[in-house]
């Protein structure tokens, strides 16, 4: 179909919670006041690394005010994490806290300021244990061990994947390069900080508000958690103030608040500080990275080599899962035939890593594109001619069996080269240019999922669902369980109901994430949301029209298949006077089927590798994007100031381009951030920067004009043939800062934040003569697993639409 | 200790019994009921807390509602006029300057001192005005065209009558 086909896809139209956020409606987790509610505060953890001896808590239950105290002894003995193979966390540390931040005690109090009182009545004894806080640490003392499990003393995981043989396909190369580079770990930041609600009512049933990403998730191990059958559990959750992967996870203070409503008999809520919200984490991964890839004369890859080291601080989280997304993704970009990829996540006594946008793929996406400049620069090739030539092909698998379907990232090359003025600046900028500040250009690609191939737990069920129930007023309501978290997943499910049924999308009523009245949707995380919900809802809306076509037929007595919906009217299109309106339409149908309800259902196609660790990477389809990025940096000072960002973003099909566009322009936003400034960082066991004035993100004035380009290449797997963009477009970004601060001066950043104490020391380097280099360059002493060798399966044809389940 | 306040919010005179050191941010919050203004970092450091006071932008996680008392306090909920969204929430609300709308409040009243300052300010000064409000979402460039298009409005109408 052609953009004009459509009503409602492709229109810029404001999203549907646009209204309620703009006068201050819009009710988030700590908006919620519920009568007699309590507020509960966390004892967290002072010491890294500390067996707990005792906890006293009967000073703090004495305090004026306070309803309840509890410790983890007050709590089912269930560890608990995301993942089914890291049951690692407890949600009140018994005999062990792991990290500073580790929460040991809970209080239920009249307000926050007593709550907080009586936690600091709290007595705890500690024996110290040897904090471990760095990768290098934790492997130079197994005998320290931080959890008992793992594939190794302190490794949390250990893994190797070869597909095809590297060592013959670097022999074949003209060139061959090997780099290290580092990314350190940052924070989402969201601005709304994490906050539940819990109400364990008097008929035992409990309900849980929250600011998750996950509320299915979070459903699950609630039950397990709280040793309490699911079915009597609701889990809300709330218009989420920011994600970015940061409310991903069950957290403690969700287990607790839930704990502490059952104990006072009243509603509790919690809402994390700041502060608490930096020990909290699950960000960014700090990952060393060591990567060999060999290239013809003209800029082929031969092969690549990859090997990452995971800081995944004290916990398990989905690191099993992003230690995988630190190599799989790399393939999809370019034509790599064949690929070594080896990787550990490592524990350590800091706050745990988990995703952040993008989970696990920015760190090997800025390693793979320095090195494609740094290699480009040696074979005499422009950076964009050299990425435009490798682009993978559509419709094949990759070296790792990943099914890839369109790539539109060529002309996302072409676009961005042709806004930028990349050929002109190319020449004209660079650092043999005299006077200072120094102008630089550079370029970066990559490639995104559109939602994980796997849910987090094995099962044959939808990803997601939804059900479409017409109402005899001409409404219609969409019941989800995805998650709005500002990605807008509501205004989507709004859309393609609307255009499928031929109605206004003010006439649908979405109710989303409530695990007691919508169908599951697995949550806000991996860029799914939009193509399973869309699926699922277009399908619904399919049913529901096909049952309103039925009885609309009869009554005009013309064939269903002669029927269209548009304009809020079901009718024949040559004879449109006598069509019947949306509501009345209801009527006849429900006349004919009793209630109009249907579900719609997605799960995507099954095109995991048939080998261990393959479930990690395939998706439906995947997004790509290109970016050039044009600034100024202080020779004196190491400043650097961004111009413009241009980004060419293939959306498959953008369903409303303000919101690509806006999830875009965040994406370039946040890869700035963790481009030049942003970084989770320690000293002495504590969190260097646990506030946003020590933390430094971009404001107004640190983020250039960006310039959007969306790239429609129409996939098949997708709802009206749409892809992810809330991810994928803070990729290339990284990348394409560094190699613009190479062409201006000519130094080389290899690591991640690119400060201006790093630009001076490199520009020291230079002056001096030697490698205008600043990054890591130790590698850990550590044995990776005996490889999992499969053949490559690159360049081998791939389906154009795969069979998925529930698509009939 | 606790002492009355009485404050001038959005109009209205409102009386609460709070105790002395509470913020303006929770008394407009947990007494007022007032949530549109949210938590950001309890710091002064996000900007998220925002609210005008005698139409100043004003962080009230650092304000005591003390020194408020005797003022005009504007907050979100203030904004629109008899129904009619304010051209500010109407733009933002088009463009798609809200995403997911925490940082929404404090921007739209920053940038309401903004305009009643300079009408037509250009992109630098909005950018200027609001370096203080930090967003997650957007990268700015659909707050700072909604801000441009409400002054556009703002101005027009303001030409017409």
């Amino acid at each position: 179909m052609t953009k004009n086909d459509f009503a409602v896809i492709g229109q810029p139209l404001p999203k549907v919670d646009a209204w309620a956020k703009v006068v201050g409606e819009t009710k988030y987790a700590d908006d919620l006041f519920l009568p007699r509610m309590a507020y509960g505060k966390l004892l967290r953890s002072a010491h890294a690394h500390a067996r707990i001896r005792s906890i006293d808590t009967a000073r703090a239950r004495a305090v004026p005010g306070v309803y309840a105290v509890l410790t983890g002894a007050d709590l089912p003995r269930v560890k608990f994490g995301i993942l089914p193979v890291s049951q690692d966390e407890e949600a009140l540390c018994t005999d062990k806290v792991r990290m500073v931040g580790d929460a040991i005690a809970a209080v239920a109090a009249v307000d926050e300021e007593t709550a907080e009182l009586a936690c600091r009545a709290i007595e705890v004894d500690y024996e110290p244990l040897p904090a471990l806080m760095s990768v290098f640490d934790s492997l130079a003392h197994p005998e320290v061990r931080i959890h008992e499990y793992g594939d190794g003393p302190n490794v949390h995981k250990n893994v190797a994947l070869q597909f095809g043989d590297v060592d013959a396909a670097f022999a074949g190369a003209d060139l061959v390069r090997e780099d290290v580079f580092y990314f350190e770990g940052n924070n989402h930041l969201p601005m709304e900080q994490h906050a539940a609600v819990a109400h364990w009512a008097s008929d035992g049933k409990l309900t849980l508000w929250s600011s998750t990403q996950t509320p299915h998730y979070v459903h699950r191990l609630l039950a397990r958690v709280l040793d309490t059958p699911a079915a009597h559990i609701r889990v809300i959750a709330t218009p989420v103030g920011g994600g970015f992967g940061g409310k991903t996870d069950l957290f403690s203070h969700e287990i607790v608040a839930c704990q502490l409503s059952k104990v006072t008999g009243r509603p509790v809520k919690i809402a994390l500080t700041r502060e608490e919200v930096f020990y909290t984490h699950r960000g960014r991964h700090p990952v060393l990275m060591w990567i060999k890839t060999g290239f013809t004369k003209q800029g082929d890859i031969t092969g690549c080599h990859l090997r990452t080291w995971l800081d995944g601080g004290a916990y398990g989280s989905y690191g099993v899962a992003s230690t995988f997304y630190t190599g799989v993704i790399n393939p999809v970009t370019y034509k790599m035939p064949v690929y070594k990829f080896e990787a550990a996540r490592i524990f350590t006594n800091k706050p745990p890593c988990g995703p952040k946008r993008g989970h696990g793929t920015p760190q090997p996406r800025f390693a793979l594109e320095c090195q494609l400049d740094k290699a480009a620069e040696q074979l005499g090739l422009d950076p964009a001619d050299l990425r435009r030539r490798i682009v993978a092909e559509p419709f094949t698998k990759t070296a790792n069996h990943l099914t890839v379907t369109t790539i539109g990232l060529g002309e996302c090359i072409d676009k961005v080269v042709e806004a930028a003025g990349w050929r002109e600046k190319r020449a004209r900028f660079g650092g043999s240019i005299g006077g200072n500040p120094k102008k630089g250009i550079g370029i970066a690609c990559s490639a995104y999922l559109t939602g994980a191939g796997t849910a987090i737990y094995w099962n044959d069920m939808p990803h997601s669902g939804v059900i479409a129930r017409a109402d005899r007023s001409g409404g219609v309501a969409v019941l989800c369980g995805a998650t709005d978290i500002g990605q807008g997943s509501d205004s989507i499910l709004a859309y393609v109901t609307a255009e499928v049924l031929g109605i206004d999308p003010k006439d649908v009523h979405v109710h989303s994430a409530d695990t007691s009245l919508t169908p599951v949707d697995l949550g806000s995380y991996s860029s799914r949301v939009t193509l399973m919900c869309g699926v699922a809802a277009i399908q619904a809306a399919e049913r529901l029209r096909a049952a309103i076509f039925e009885a609309v037929a009869q009554k005009l007595e013309v064939s269903p298949a002669s029927l269209v919906a548009r304009e809020r009217k079901i009718g024949v299109a040559d004879d449109w006077d006598k069509a019947v309106p949306f509501a009345r339409a209801v009527e006849l149908g429900e006349a004919l089927h009793g209630v109009l309800a249907f579900p719609g259902s997605y799960a995507p196609p099954k095109r995991a590798g048939k080998y261990k660790g393959g479930g990690v990477g395939p998706s439906p389809c995947y997004s790509y994007s290109a970016c050039v990025v044009e600034l100024t940096v202080d020779e004196e000072t190491g400043t650097v100031e961004l111009e413009d960002v241009w980004i060419a973003h293939d959306v498959g099909r953008a369903l409303n381009p303000l919101l690509v566009e806006g999830q875009v322009e965040g994406s370039v936003y946040m890869g700035i951030g963790e481009a030049l400034m942003e970084e989770q960082v320690f000293r002495k066991n504590l969190h260097k920067q646990p506030s946003m004035l020590e933390y430094k993100s971009p404001t107004t004035l640190e983020t250039p004009e960006i310039h959007t380009i969306l790239v429609e290449s129409d996939d098949p797997e997708g709802p009206f043939g749409a892809k992810e963009a809330g991810q994928g477009p803070l990729l290339p970004v990284i990348p394409a800062i560094a190699n613009a601060i190479n062409h201006a001066l000519g130094i080389r950043i290899d690591e991640v934040p690119i400060t201006p104490d790093k630009i001076l020391k490199a520009l020291e380097l230079k002056r001096a003569g030697k490698l205008a280099r600043v990054g890591r360059g130790k590698l850990p002493l550590f044995t990776f697993k005996e490889p999992i060798v499969v053949e490559s399966a690159f360049g081998q044809r791939a389906d154009a639409v795969a069979s998925r389940p529930f698509a009939s | 200790m606790k002492v009355r306040v009485a404050l001038t919010v959005n109009g209205e005179l409102r009386e609460a019994l709070v105790p002395v050191h509470k913020t303006l941010l929770e008394v407009l919050r947990e007494d007022l009921g007032l949530t549109g203004t949210k938590h950001g970092c309890e710091l002064g450091e996000c900007g998220t807390c925002t609210v005008l006071v005698d139409g100043a932008p004003v962080l009230s996680c650092l304000a005591l509602p003390f020194d408020t008392e005797g003022c005009r306090i504007t907050t979100v909920e203030g904004m629109a006029e008899g129904g009619r969204l304010h051209p500010l929430q109407q733009a933002f609300a088009e463009l798609g300057a809200a995403q997911c709308g925490y940082c929404t409040p404090g921007i739209l009243l920053t940038a309401t001192a903004l305009l009643a300052d300079r009408p037509s300010p250009t992109r630098r000064e909005v950018k200027e005005a609001l370096a203080g409000n930090l967003c997650r979402c957007t990268g700015y460039t659909k707050i700072l065209d909604a801000v441009e298009l409400a002054a556009l409005r703002m101005t027009r109408v303001g030409g017409s009558t």
